[in-house]
């Protein structure tokens, strides 16, 4: 029987969705995605309401969505991660539930384990043929890794493959196979290129970001990781990427290979892998079309589940094998807890994605940060928002010094054998405030509009709706 | 003949945006800010360039300010330069 339905509203009303249920998606179209904006008008327009949506992440282009929560289509959301106008409507109370906030590992982890019950999943497909074999590695909206749908289309009650690009069957490669899909739609198009995918992710040209960096490196050096075998996950954001620039330039002169890169890859990660610096690539998600080209030629680059990635009751998972991991924050406090979910004024600027999969499961994990972001200093007396425990970070490197959780000792002596310039966290905090003033404490209402749901399903923190001034 | 006005500073981060607008004869100071950081250095900000004004005795201007989370020297040079340039009419 065919599963090609003739247009998308046939196919959610073959899904059998009804009120009160519960949809998701994917968000490696990210800020070109047309899929969810698409779906949910369709499902406004059947006049479907009291709708959950889990979708991995939404960003800008999601906007229109505010517009679904206004009618009541959408009364719930669950996500990693959020930016743009639908995280500046939760922000401002528009959504009467909290929005349960995952990380990258802690949703298909609430997906296996049933506590996020999806009904019908949606799956932007670059490439399907009429039975439902996807993949995201060609096709006009190509964009490789399908990593984070894999969960969905393995547990959701009805799975929706939508694409712009049908194939002959059977397709191959194959990152989601017709044993798990029920309905195909075929679009003009599933997402704008230009969103998908940057053009080539750029190492930062700002000085402050290179010191940062350049001591971000010198401390994977000291930690004694940095040998044959190496692993290692960074952010494309400044001084990340450019912390990986170092540690390629301290793996070519010392002669080293590393095992394997992992994340969100970039074209910085496949070069290594190119050059032989790294013998795989682990890849939930791609950032540039490098990436997407070297995961649709490289079979060392290889596509993994957002399971595989950082699911923490899988029997294993990728981030456990993970040596270090470099990441950003928006505050640091003085226990080395981490924000990346709100700014210091209290507003949903984002979320763990993998934040806090992979800090708690690298060896060493890196914060590196300027000690100011316009004028706001990066170390506080307490996070606005804890998403990332401090007891799973390591150090924090800033261009005026690094300073180490107190709880690696071992770390701290060997960092200070090496000559690094190792401060006490308190001193950097005040450091800011000498340079910046001290801020004055923003105020919140007792509204909660988010929960920090932690990688194993603990609330470890409430998000709580700035007060209007 | 139109009115005096002069400017400093740009819109880059961690910069501000100065412009001082003359007013009709007789309306008091007026300073206008809008900052990234308002809700937490917002305060600061305005005192400063109370402070300043005063100092440079200017009472008939509207001061703008478009901050981009700029530290206090930086606010300080950036509208000391803009009196100045309207001063000189810059």
């Amino acid at each position: 029987m065919s599963k090609i339905r003739v247009s998308l509203r046939k196919a959610i009303i073959a899904s059998g969705l009804k009120n009160g249920m519960t949809v998701s998606f994917h968000h490696h179209l990210r800020n070109g995605d047309f899929v969810i904006n698409m779906v949910m008008s369709e499902i406004e327009d059947l006049g479907i309401s009291d709708i959950r949506i889990a979708a991995s992440s939404f960003f800008p282009i999601h906007g229109s969505l505010v517009r679904h929560i206004k009618t009541g289509t959408i009364t719930a959301i669950d996500c990693n991660y959020m930016s743009g106008p639908l995280a500046e409507a939760v922000t401002n109370g528009m959504l009467q539930k909290p929005v349960m906030f995952r990380t990258h590992g802690g949703r298909p982890r609430a997906i296996m384990d049933g506590s996020l019950k999806i009904d019908v999943a949606f799956i932007a497909s670059p490439s399907s043929d009429d039975m439902g074999n996807l993949n995201g590695a060609s096709g006009p909206s190509s964009c490789g890794s399908l990593g984070y749908a894999m969960p969905d289309a393995l547990m959701a009650g009805k799975v929706i493959a939508i694409t712009d690009n049908l194939v002959a069957y059977p397709n191959g490669p194959v990152s989601i196979d017709e044993t798990n899909v029920d309905h195909v739609v075929v679009v003009d198009s599933i997402g704008d290129p230009s969103g998908i995918v940057s053009g080539t992710t750029q190492v930062t040209r700002d000085p402050v970001g290179h010191v940062i960096a350049r001591h971000a490196a010198d401390v994977i050096e000291a930690s004694g990781l940095l040998k044959d075998g190496i692993s290692f996950q960074t952010g494309a954001g400044g001084a990340s990427l450019a912390t990986a620039h170092y540690l390629r330039e301290k793996m070519v002169s010392g002669g080293i290979k590393g095992s394997f890169g992992m994340g969100g890859i970039t074209a910085f990660f496949v070069d290594m892998l190119e050059d032989g610096l790294f013998e795989k690539l682990i890849d939930v998600q791609c950032f540039d079309l490098d990436a997407v080209r070297s995961i649709r030629e490289n079979p060392n680059h290889i596509e993994v589940s957002a399971s595989q990635y950082a699911n923490p009751s899988a029997k294993s998972c990728s981030v456990e094998s993970l040596d270090v991991v470099v990441l950003g924050a928006t505050e640091i406090d003085t226990d080395f807890n981490v924000n990346v979910l709100t700014d210091s004024s209290g507003n949903i600027m984002g979320g763990s994605g993998g934040h806090s999969d992979t800090a708690q499961g690298a060896k060493l994990t890196i914060i590196v940060a300027n000690l100011l972001r316009a004028r706001l200093p990066i170390v506080v007396d307490r996070v606005t928002t804890k998403v990332t425990p401090g007891e799973t970070v390591d150090v924090l490197v800033t261009e005026r010094g690094i300073a180490v959780n107190p709880a690696r000792v071992d770390l701290m002596k060997s960092l200070k054998e090496k000559g690094l310039p190792v401060v006490d966290i308190v001193e950097l905090k005040e450091m800011a405030e000498k340079m910046a003033g001290k801020p004055r404490k923003v105020s919140f209402t007792d509204r909660v509009i988010g929960f920090v749901e932690y990688r194993n399903g603990e609330i470890i923190d409430k998000v709580y709706q700035p007060a209007k001034e | 003949m139109g009115k005096k006005n002069a400017k400093a500073g740009s819109l880059e981060s961690s910069d501000l945006l100065v412009v001082i607008e003359e007013k009709e004869a007789g309306e008091k100071l007026e300073i206008v800010m809008n900052s990234i950081v308002e809700k937490q250095y917002g305060d600061r900000i305005i005192e400063i360039a109370h402070e300043i004004a005063a100092l440079k005795g200017m009472d008939n201007v509207r001061i703008l300010i478009q901050d981009r989370g700029a530290l206090d020297y930086a606010i300080r040079a950036r509208i000391e330069t803009a009196i100045e340039r309207y001063e000189r009419g810059v």
